[in-house]
């Protein structure tokens, strides 16, 4: 068998750092995967496709992190609109007004330093 | 459970190690072998009679190697299944099957956590998580907290009914001495508490107490012959969704239905024959969630069904009555507690807060963030 040439994470924030979202696709199960992996949880193959998401998604569950120190800050669960669900933040609003069912748009955040890029979201803006 | 019996197999021995706060440099191990030495003489074997040990705790990565260490057990059959909270019913499904298998007859499950002592970073120091952690969930808070925000969006459940959960459980902690609360807990109390990830505040979270203890597990024909009447294992189930909460497959169903649903089966009972239900109440959500998927209520009904003290004392379904985790005891793991607390209930020792006519109880187990679901139902010899 042929070495895996990298790993599902290191490609999948490869495609960040070009600020997309990417998942995976198993065309035998026809379903999305997501967290990377290096088989498909369905059929146990491991032909999974590199999909990039349209960057467009659904707010699922939210809660608003008070720690001891600094102020409060979004997490929250969305249904990105491929099919697959992923926790992030919603960003640019204030955290205690992410609601569930709002839509919102993927963006790539840098910390900087040592730290990975990570994919976050903002609300999408009224047509 | 497929491939388990009912009552082929029986709990003959509880005890707690020193709960709370524990003495200076008391290890996890210590706290073990203190439950374990407690629990034997619960139900009169010593400790030559152990050849089974089933353990987990967070602050040893070897546990079953330790524990055999520390009380000279070289031909113990070892077990340390580890997935949270949960893992001791699982270990009793176990230790069930290692009984009927003969690789064992007398089988102890330990547990301890100095946790309050050495602070909850150092006892459970939690993985780099490439998908979570970035975003920074105070965990294991705000996962439950998105399933609760996930609850309250889809059924309803107000934060009032939250709270509702809290205060049974202190009024039960009131009844119970050995209970870490000592004051009354109202539900304005609750939700001005300080926020630790919304919906929740701190009471609206498990304590951050030091404890261990023990349950040894024996065949039914050595159990009649011992200090106490058996308390039989009847049905055990487990489920498995997830390990993080981004990848729970519906955040308002768990795999309690599936994990009750086995034991419900393997025991031959329903919701409506049990008397005393012990739920893992990690956060006040848990309560509310588990008696749905456990079948006492329909799905979404949780709220409505707790409100107006029906699982508090004197309520019509008791639940956690020793104070749950939200007010008695809450080291790290709280699993084992939840079989001590329903064994002491079915024999009938619990003082103040004994309820009348106990023969049924249903323990639920909840390990990781609603990840690991296990449930056992246990009987007293008249359910046999």
């Amino acid at each position: 068998m042929d070495k895996a040439a990298a790993s599902p994470l290191a490609t999948y924030l490869a495609h960040l750092e070009q600020d997309q979202l990417a998942y995976q696709f198993s065309p035998e199960a026809n379903a999305p995967v997501f967290f990377p992996r290096v088989i498909c949880p369905t059929t146990g193959s491991a032909n999974l496709e590199w999909r990039i998401s349209a960057g467009l998604g659904t707010v699922y569950a939210t809660t608003v992190v008070h720690p001891q120190q600094g102020g409060p800050y979004n997490v929250a669960l969305i249904d990105v609109d491929e099919g697959f669900r992923m926790m992030s933040r919603v960003e640019d609003i204030p955290p205690a007004q992410v609601r569930i069912g709002m839509r919102v748009q993927f963006r790539t955040h840098r910390p900087g330093g040592d730290e990975p890029p990570c994919p976050v979201f903002h609300p999408v803006e009224a047509p | 459970m497929r491939g388990l019996q009912r009552g082929s197999a029986a709990i003959v021995g509880v005890a707690e190690s020193d709960i709370g706060a524990v003495a200076d440099l008391m290890s996890p191990i210590d706290l073990m072998a203190q439950g374990i030495q407690r629990a034997l003489v619960d139900c009169g074997l010593t400790l030559r009679d152990v050849d089974g040990l089933f353990c987990a705790t967070t602050q040893a990565r070897t546990s079953a190697m330790s524990l055999v260490e520390y009380l000279d057990l070289p031909n113990a059959y070892t077990d340390s299944t580890i997935v949270g909270g949960s893992s001791f019913e699982i270990h009793i499904a176990h230790a069930v099957a290692a009984i009927n298998a003969g690789l064992c007859s007398v089988a102890v499950i330990a547990y301890g956590s100095t946790q309050r002592t050495v602070g909850r970073r150092a006892s459970s120091v939690r993985e780099y998580n490439p998908y979570e952690t970035p975003f920074k969930p105070f965990l294991p808070a705000s996962a439950y907290a998105l399933a609760a925000s996930r609850h309250m969006h889809e059924y309803g459940t107000t934060r009032e009914q939250l709270a509702e959960v809290a205060v049974a459980a202190r009024q039960w902690a009131l009844l119970n001495p050995a209970a870490w609360e000592k004051k009354p807990l109202t539900v304005v109390d609750v939700i001005a508490a300080r926020p630790i990830s919304d919906p929740f505040t701190v009471r609206d979270c498990c304590l951050v107490t030091d404890g261990g203890g023990a349950v040894i597990v024996t065949s039914v024909e050595r159990a009649k012959s011992l200090k106490k009447p058996p308390i039989y294992i009847l049905g055990c189930g487990q489920s498995i969704t997830h390990a993080t909460i981004s990848f729970m497959p519906n955040l308002t169903v768990s795999g309690a239905v599936e994990s009750g649903r086995q034991a419900y089966v393997m025991a031959g009972l329903t919701a409506k024959d049990i008397d005393v239900a012990e739920l893992y109440d990690a956060f006040t959500l848990n309560t509310i969630l588990f008696l749905e998927d456990l079948g006492f209520c329909q799905k979404g009904e949780g709220g409505p069904f707790i409100s107006g003290g029906r699982i508090a004392p004197g309520g019509a379904l008791p639940v956690n009555t020793n104070g749950g985790g939200l007010s008695y005891c809450h080291p790290g793991m709280y699993g084992l507690f939840l079989l001590i607390e329903a064994v002491r209930q079915l024999r009938g020792e619990c003082g103040q807060r004994q309820v009348t006519d106990c023969e049924t109880a249903i323990v639920h187990g909840n390990g990781g963030v609603l990840s690991a679901q296990s449930t056992v139902i246990l009987g007293t010899p008249s359910t046999l």
